[in-house]
């Protein structure tokens, strides 16, 4: 343990974390930027290379003939392809089949007689001896060196035209109601099974270890069934929120009972005793002792159910369906991949305003979820 | 907005629902056999009484949602997996003897297998090596935080994520996938990756591990700090290495530990669907249990029967560690 051969070690120690964790964080950040990349950068350049310039071979139409003016006896259309953005222009063409035929300032004959500059700052003129006809602007391909834009555009377009929006409110719709109303139903049974004397507990307590790890896929056709049963019986739909809400409660509630329980058993039993000697009832001593103590296990539940129903898939998609109006962000996104697979702009940004909110819960409320996974993985002999 | 309004106010109701019944069962219960206020025999039977009733009526709303939720299903699931696809008709054993018949099946118990090989193995020894690591460097809670991150996230953005590291464009463009970049980088062909049967299995499996790493790791790191000091300062004195220590003193004092970490992701490891839907949805020989139960439920208007088969070998397949920590809890409660 000399300083010597301590400190080789030590560096490849510091190493070694520096790379896991480069492994570990670099996929979440390559998300991150590339959503905030101009979406034509991110189609041909890796997001690594977001803050150099890039060279990208793009096409722009002209203004339209309608906005050509006479000068000097000619007529002439002008304009620029940068559109006011920084850059140069290296090359362009008149055809997609030699999109860099000519060097900026060169001018390029048109087949109809028209005649076409672009300059290097991407200001272009297109000048012809006759008036020119039609509407639509003439296509010019050009190669331009463009410097690094980062825009909010890609956001924009998801919240707007993807139904991003509306999905994130079906989310926060699923997943708040669904946090809260298993934590009292839970709560009030962990105590039960906590300090109440009555036969079967020990049973109860091992059902309920025994249902944390019930895979959900055996809930889903028996559920399925009874939904469209009782819908149909009551005459309502079989997939609505409160079908979902009580759906997330039965599924959370095994792993809430048993950190409660093991919470509260874990509560000094003298505050109870002399409570219960000065007359209180199991009641009072519940809501006014047990409740405020057990926060800490409150909050790390609460995290994990939040996490849970925030990220679900499965059960948002057999419970309340697919339709546009129901989806949650998770399926938005799975929509996504399978319609707008190549669209990398509308992917990131879509995936990032779904993984925003439990990250933000996860940074703020880091401790408690650990303090919850310490205590609800069942403790090895 | 008016649905996020509806969904507030059926909470409240909920909770307040919820806070009644508990006080009024409560407030019913003490009228009925009331204890204060008599005296003798009589008030002691009553006690007696509301004090055997009284935690049931706590577990009531929790037992009946657990009633429902899953164990009834349990059984209906046993039930339809013996009945054809509407669930009406007993047809025995057939739809098991289907799936063992079925290519996609086989396909997808090979797949799970490989899948329990390997993402609890390298999920548990990365954790286990990241949490030992970093208790040694003075920046070790940051990047601690930093790999324990992925865990917030979906596995639908996870996947969106790796996706995205995996992207493939044809040789010779650029490629913007970083997975690719560094193979053309480093003079190799691009690959579409997830499209290469049986390796593309692994690509996946990535992104479980990514996940489950930082739970392996946080947990980990709480059973290290418990092991006594002396125990550590006896070994150095005694002459050990730091890799004699880790591997014949650390880790042997953290083994329970170290199978809790495994069950838990082998449980998870079972239930993977969101990952496989998103990446591939099965195909390129990529199919496990979950997805093809989740096909099959909804497959041609849906075949209950096949799909509960599906979901009862899953069920099976969790149910030794299911027993095992029944009994580890039990133990444990014995003492309280």
């Amino acid at each position: 343990m000399s300083g010597a051969t301590r400190s080789p070690l030590s560096i490849v120690v510091h190493l070694s974390v520096l790379l896991l964790v480069a492994l570990w964080t670099l996929p979440t950040a390559g998300l991150l930027i590339s959503s905030l990349r101009d979406k034509d950068q991110l189609a041909v350049s890796g997001w690594w290379t977001a803050l150099s310039t890039s060279t990208q071979n793009l096409v722009q139409r002209a203004a339209s003939p309608e906005s050509q003016v006479e000068k000097d006896g000619k007529f002439v259309i002008f304009g620029n392809l940068l559109e006011g953005q920084k850059g140069s222009v290296s090359a362009f063409g008149y055809s997609s089949r030699e999109p860099a035929a000519f060097a900026p300032g060169q001018t390029a004959k048109l087949n109809d007689g028209e005649q076409l500059t672009v300059r290097a700052d991407g200001s272009y003129e297109i000048v012809s001896d006759t008036r020119m006809e039609g509407t639509r602007g003439q296509r010019i391909f050009f190669t331009a060196a463009v410097p690094p834009r980062f825009t909010l555009d890609n956001y924009r377009e998801v919240l707007s035209a993807e139904g991003i929006a509306a999905s994130f409110v079906n989310s926060l719709t699923v997943a708040i109601p669904s946090t809260i109303i298993p934590i009292l139903v839970a709560a009030f049974c962990a105590y039960a099974l906590a300090w109440m004397r009555f036969p079967g507990r020990a049973i109860l307590i091992a059902v309920v270890v025994g249902l944390l790890v019930v895979p959900l896929q055996m809930s889903l056709i028996p559920l399925l069934k009874l939904y469209n049963g009782v819908g149909a019986f009551l005459g309502v739909p079989a997939k609505t929120y409160v079908g979902i809400w009580l759906a997330h409660m039965g599924f959370g509630l095994p792993l809430a009972i048993y950190l409660l329980r093991n919470y509260m058993a874990g509560l000094p039993r003298e505050i109870m005793e002399s409570a219960r000697v000065d007359g209180a009832s199991d009641f009072d001593i519940f809501v006014k002792i047990v409740l405020p103590l057990s926060f800490p296990a409150l909050a790390s539940f609460a995290i994990f159910q939040f996490l849970w129903t925030w990220n679900d898939l499965l059960v948002a998609i057999v419970f309340l369906g697919t339709g546009q109006e129901q989806l949650v962000l998770t399926g938005r996104l799975v929509n996504l991949l399978g319609s707008r697979g190549g669209n990398w702009e509308i992917l990131t940004a879509s995936a990032f305003i779904t993984i925003i909110v439990p990250l933000i819960v996860f940074f703020a409320l880091q401790r408690y979820l650990v303090r919850g996974l310490l205590a609800g993985s069942v403790k090895g002999g | 907005m008016p649905q996020l309004l509806f969904a507030i106010v059926t909470m409240m109701a909920g909770v307040l629902a919820c806070a009644f019944y508990f006080l009024a069962s409560n407030w019913l219960l003490d009228r009925i056999f009331p204890s204060q206020g008599l005296s003798g025999p009589k008030a002691s039977r009553n006690l007696r009484i509301s004090s055997a009733i009284r935690p049931w009526l706590f577990m009531l709303p929790a037992l009946l949602a657990l009633a429902v939720y899953l164990v009834y299903p349990v059984f209906e699931s046993v039930r339809l997996s013996l009945h054809d696809r509407s669930g009406r008709d007993f047809v025995g054993l057939s739809n098991f003897f289907w799936m063992f018949g079925d290519g996609e099946f086989r396909q997808s118990i090979f797949n799970n297998c490989l899948w329990l090989l390997v993402v609890p193995a390298v999920s548990t020894f990365l954790g286990l090596v990241i949490a030992a690591l970093t208790d040694r460097i003075w920046w070790g809670n940051i990047a601690k935080t930093l790999i324990f991150t992925p865990m917030a996230i979906s596995f639908v953005g996870a996947a969106v994520i790796w996706k995205f590291v995996y992207d493939y464009r044809a040789e010779g463009s650029e490629q913007i996938g970083i997975l690719n970049a560094l193979v053309t980088y480093f003079g190799g062909a691009p690959e579409a990756w997830i499209t290469l049967p049986f390796w593309n299995n692994f690509f996946l499996m990535v992104i479980l591990i990514w996940i489950q790493t930082g739970f392996a790791m946080v947990i980990l790191s709480a059973a290290l700090r418990g092991i006594p000091e002396e125990t550590l300062e006896a070994a150095v004195i005694d002459g050990a290495s730091g890799l004699q220590i880790f591997f014949k003193i650390m880790v042997p004092q953290i083994r329970g530990t170290i199978a809790v970490v495994w069950t838990n992701i082998t449980i998870l490891v079972l239930k993977v669907f969101d990952i496989v839907l998103a990446m591939t949805n099965g195909q390129w020989q990529t199919q496990v249990l979950a997805n093809l139960m989740f096909d099959w439920m909804f497959r041609g208007g849906g075949d209950f029967g096949r799909g509960a088969a599906i979901a009862v070998v899953i069920m099976v397949l969790v149910v030794p560690i299911m027993i095992w920590n029944i009994r580890n809890a039990t133990r444990e409660t014995g003492g309280h």
